[in-house]
Parts: C-alpha cells; sequence; structure tokens
C-alpha cells in the first residue's frame, strides 16, 4: 500500500513522475477534458487542524476524477479525538473509504494513522513536521513557473523554523542542484537538523544583498499558532515584508512564491506584478493533488 | 594480588566496561529493578586501565539474551558481555549498537505524536558517529545524541 507521509518516502525519478502525471491532469483541473478514473472511490479528508487552500483542493482534485469526498472537520474530528484515540479513529474511518487526507497537530501523526490505516494515508500537514503534497505543488510551480527544477537561486523567506512547507520543501530541494539562500530572524532560523540536510547547499543571507540573484523568492507567513510566547511572535512578526520596491530590483524571469496565506508578508501592491505567482501556484495544488491521489488509490 | 570488588557468580550475565555512573541506567534498559527475581551485584567507580573508572554488574541466575544487552550499546558502547556457567566464561562479546530501537528512548519533542496518549512506543534509529551514538525519532524526524538523558 501507498501512503504519502514524508517527502523522503519518494525518490527523485518518482517526484518527476507525479510532477509529470499533474501536467496531464492540467486541463482535467482546469474543466477543459472530463477524466473520471476515481469514480466510485471515496477520499476522506480527516482534518484535525483548520485547513482551507489544502483540504479544498483535495476535495475538487477528488471529484474532478469522478470521486466522493467525506470531510471530517476540525471541529468533528477533535470531539471524536475526546473520546477515542487517533489510531482508533483511523482504524473505524479507513473502512470507509478508500483513502485518508490527515492534517495533524502533533508531529509525526500522519505516519503514525498509516500505520494503523488499511487504506492509504496522505499527509497534509503533521504540526511543524511535514507537508508532502504542499511541496509536490511547490515544485510543480517552480518547473512551470521556471522551465527547470535545477540550477536555481532559490531564497526561503520567512518563518524557517516552525514552517512545516519549508522543512518539506528543504528535502526535496537536496535532490535538486540548486543553490539555497536562507533569509529568516535569527529566532526563527532553520533547525540544525534540516541545515544538515542541505549538507553545505545553503547559506544564511540577507534579503537586501540577494534579491537581484534570486531566481525563487519563497515568502513564508509567520504563524502565530507555532508560537508559545505571544510576546516573542510580536517581535518577529513584520520583521520583513516584500514590497514593489524590493520586487523591482529582481531580475527577469524571477518568480515570488508564498503557500498562502499571507498576513502582511507581502504587500498587497504585489499582486498584480509579473512576478507574483502564489495564485497560480495555489491553482496548481489541484493536477498535483489529482496525481497524488490518482498515484495512491490506482 | 588482585583484590575482586564483588564476588564471582555461579551463572548469569556479567556486564563490564560500563561507563562509571551508568550502572543503574544498565538495569533500567534490561528492565531489571525490585520488582524482578534476580539478584545483582554492582560495582561503582572501579579502577579501569583502558577507562579510568567504570562500573560493573552482574545478574545472577540470568542469561539475558543478546539483543536485549545490544540495547546497552546506546549507553555503553564499549561494554563487555560474559555470560557465566559454572564460575567459568561460557561466552564473551562486546555489545553492538542495533539499528532500531523501540519503547527504550523518549523523544524530547513535546509535539511528537509518541509523547501523546496514544497506544505507541517510541521508535527510534541509531548511528554511532566515531564516539558519539545518535538516535533519530522515527515519528518526527528529531535527532537526540546523549542518549543516556532521553531513557524512558
Amino acid at each position: 500500500m501507498k501512503h504519502l507521509i514524508s517527502i523522503d518516502d519518494l525518490s527523485k525519478d518518482e517526484i518527476i513522475g507525479i510532477l509529470d502525471k499533474a501536467e496531464d491532469f492540467e486541463d482535467v483541473a482546469l474543466g477543459l477534458r472530463s477524466c473520471k478514473i476515481l469514480e466510485g472511490k471515496i477520499l476522506a479528508n480527516l482534518f484535525f487542524e483548520p485547513s482551507t487552500r489544502t483540504r479544498i483542493s483535495f476535495e475538487t482534485a477528488m471529484k474532478r476524477l469522478g470521486g466522493e469526498v467525506v470531510n471530517v472537520s476540525a471541529q468533528e474530528a477533535s470531539s471524536m479525538a475526546k473520546g477515542e484515540t487517533l489510531a482508533d479513529t483511523v482504524r473505524v474511518i479507513s473502512n470507509y473509504c478508500d483513502a485518508i487526507v490527515i492534517r495533524h497537530f502533533l508531529e509525526g501523526a500522519a505516519r503514525f494513522a498509516a500505520e494503523n490505516s488499511s487504506v492509504p494515508v496522505i499527509n497534509a500537514g503533521d504540526g511543524a513536521g511535514q507537508h508532502p503534497t504542499q511541496t509536490l505543488l511547490d515544485l510543480y510551480t517552480i518547473r512551470k513557473e521556471c522551465r527547470r527544477l535545477e540550477g536555481l537561486t532559490i531564497a526561503l523567506v520567512g518563518d524557517l523554523k516552525y514552517s512545516r512547507t519549508i522543512h518539506s520543501l528543504i528535502k526535496a530541494l537536496k535532490l535538486f542542484k540548486n543553490k539555497i539562500y536562507l533569509v529568516s530572524p535569527e529566532i526563527l532560523a532553520l533547525p540544525e537538523e534540516f541545515l544538515e540536510e542541505l549538507d553545505g547547499n545553503a547559506e544564511k543571507a540577507k534579503l537586501e544583498d540577494i534579491i537581484e540573484s534570486v531566481d525563487v523568492l519563497y515568502v513564508t507567513r509567520i504563524q502565530k499558532e507555532r508560537f508559545l510566547d505571544e510576546e516573542e511572535y510580536r517581535r518577529v512578526a513584520g520583521s520583513y515584508r516584500i514590497t514593489p520596491e524590493i520586487v523591482s530590483r529582481m531580475k527577469d524571469g524571477a518568480i515570488i512564491l508564498h503557500p498562502l496565506p499571507r498576513v502582511d508578508e507581502i504587500d498587497v501592491r504585489v499582486d498584480s506584478m509579473r512576478q507574483a505567482r502564489y495564485f497560480k501556484q495555489a491553482f496548481y495544488g489541484v493536477p498535483v493533488r489529482m496525481a497524488i491521489l490518482s498515484e495512491v488509490m490506482l | 594480588m588482585k583484590e575482586l570488588v564483588i564476588s564471582k557468580i555461579r551463572e548469569g550475565t556479567v556486564i563490564d566496561h560500563i561507563p562509571a555512573g551508568r550502572a543503574i541506567l544498565v538495569l533500567k534498559i534490561l528492565g531489571i529493578n525490585e520488582k524482578t527475581k534476580e539478584t545483582v551485584s554492582m560495582a561503582l567507580n572501579v579502577t579501569s586501565k583502558k577507562m579510568g573508572k567504570k562500573d560493573i554488574v552482574k545478574v545472577e541466575g540470568l542469561f539475558i539474551k543478546e539483543e536485549e544487552l545490544n540495547k546497552i550499546a546506546l549507553i555503553a558502547p564499549n561494554a563487555t558481555i560474559n555470560l557465566i556457567k559454572d564460575y567459568e566464561i561460557e561466552k564473551k562479546f562486546k555489545v553492538k549498537l542495533p539499528e532500531v530501537v523501540r519503547g527504550i528512548l523518549r523523544c524530547p519533542n513535546r509535539m511528537c505524536i509518541s509523547n501523546s496518549r496514544e497506544p505507541i512506543s517510541s521508535i527510534f534509529y541509531v548511528r554511532a558517529e566515531g564516539d558519539e551514538v545518535f538516535a533519530k525519532c522515527h515519528y518526527c524526524g528529531r535527532k537526540i545524541k546523549d542518549l543516556s538523558q532521553y531513557l524512558l
């Protein structure tokens, strides 16, 4: 049985295979072609943490491929969890469906869910751990918009400590030959274990020093919910902000990505600039998740 | 004449070359405590040519399985084992670091699922780098060293 828990579970060839498959599904995601290969299948969305984009794009992807979706909301999931362990919840729900998408606030929850499930489990974010489907759509966006996945200069900006998006992306980027800059307040610097994984291919930098050389500016939100100390959050929030002035220094063909939602780390005036690709990135979540769903369920 | 710190045992397991101060932790790893029936003698801070100071543990009447004994390598990578029968050494070997340990180490990441109320045992992947032993949590990926701090 195939699960997708961490980007580490995939080889470089498997990643490229999923991206190629997503490319084939793009016209289906746009509603231009019908493809009902998941007809008769049921996907359970099991979300213990709120989600908009991830949940809806999984639901859209499943429906575009002819499948059905059962949604278990954060509120239902947490009330279920009050009386029942995650292990039991997953054992029960896996009897009702053909695959489970899970988001949970504890790290490793998706792997544990997979160990207790009789159907494939897809990790849609486990605390500050991994978010592999976001990574696949990030890679897809980079490949589509930059026309390659290697030989790029990529700056990761913002919360590098708690962002699971960043933690997953870093694991994937090490498979491709890119120059990586890490731009963050010291308090939100990339944890040592991820730095080790990059094996010397990344360096800490200041945005103003590298902005003219980057091909991809990947910006993340400082997540209030990851801070135990609100004072600490206030100190670092708003410590970086991408403005039109900064963007105007970027080279031709450079792009800005963001996993969304944003708060105020990207000025809304940037949205209309040609470098802004974060809404397109959000759309790419649908064909990429179609590829993932068909991969685990067929 | 060499003086014996603790007496010879007729039958059982002797664990030697334990870093000084870790004998109790060795018993903890082996699950030996006041509720188990084995007679245990310990020598602490014994002078050692190789180690300066070391601890020794003798467990009478019990041949501990090699798989169990290898878990000791997490905190005593150079420990040697003597299996004793009729006061003679029947088998002698050095502990070998296990690749995976279950239910022995605690993940320090409080947001790791292995620390939740779920029916779950911690799983760590173990490797040595030089003299140091590292372990990586199967669930959250957290890496730890100085493993004696994380014994359950």
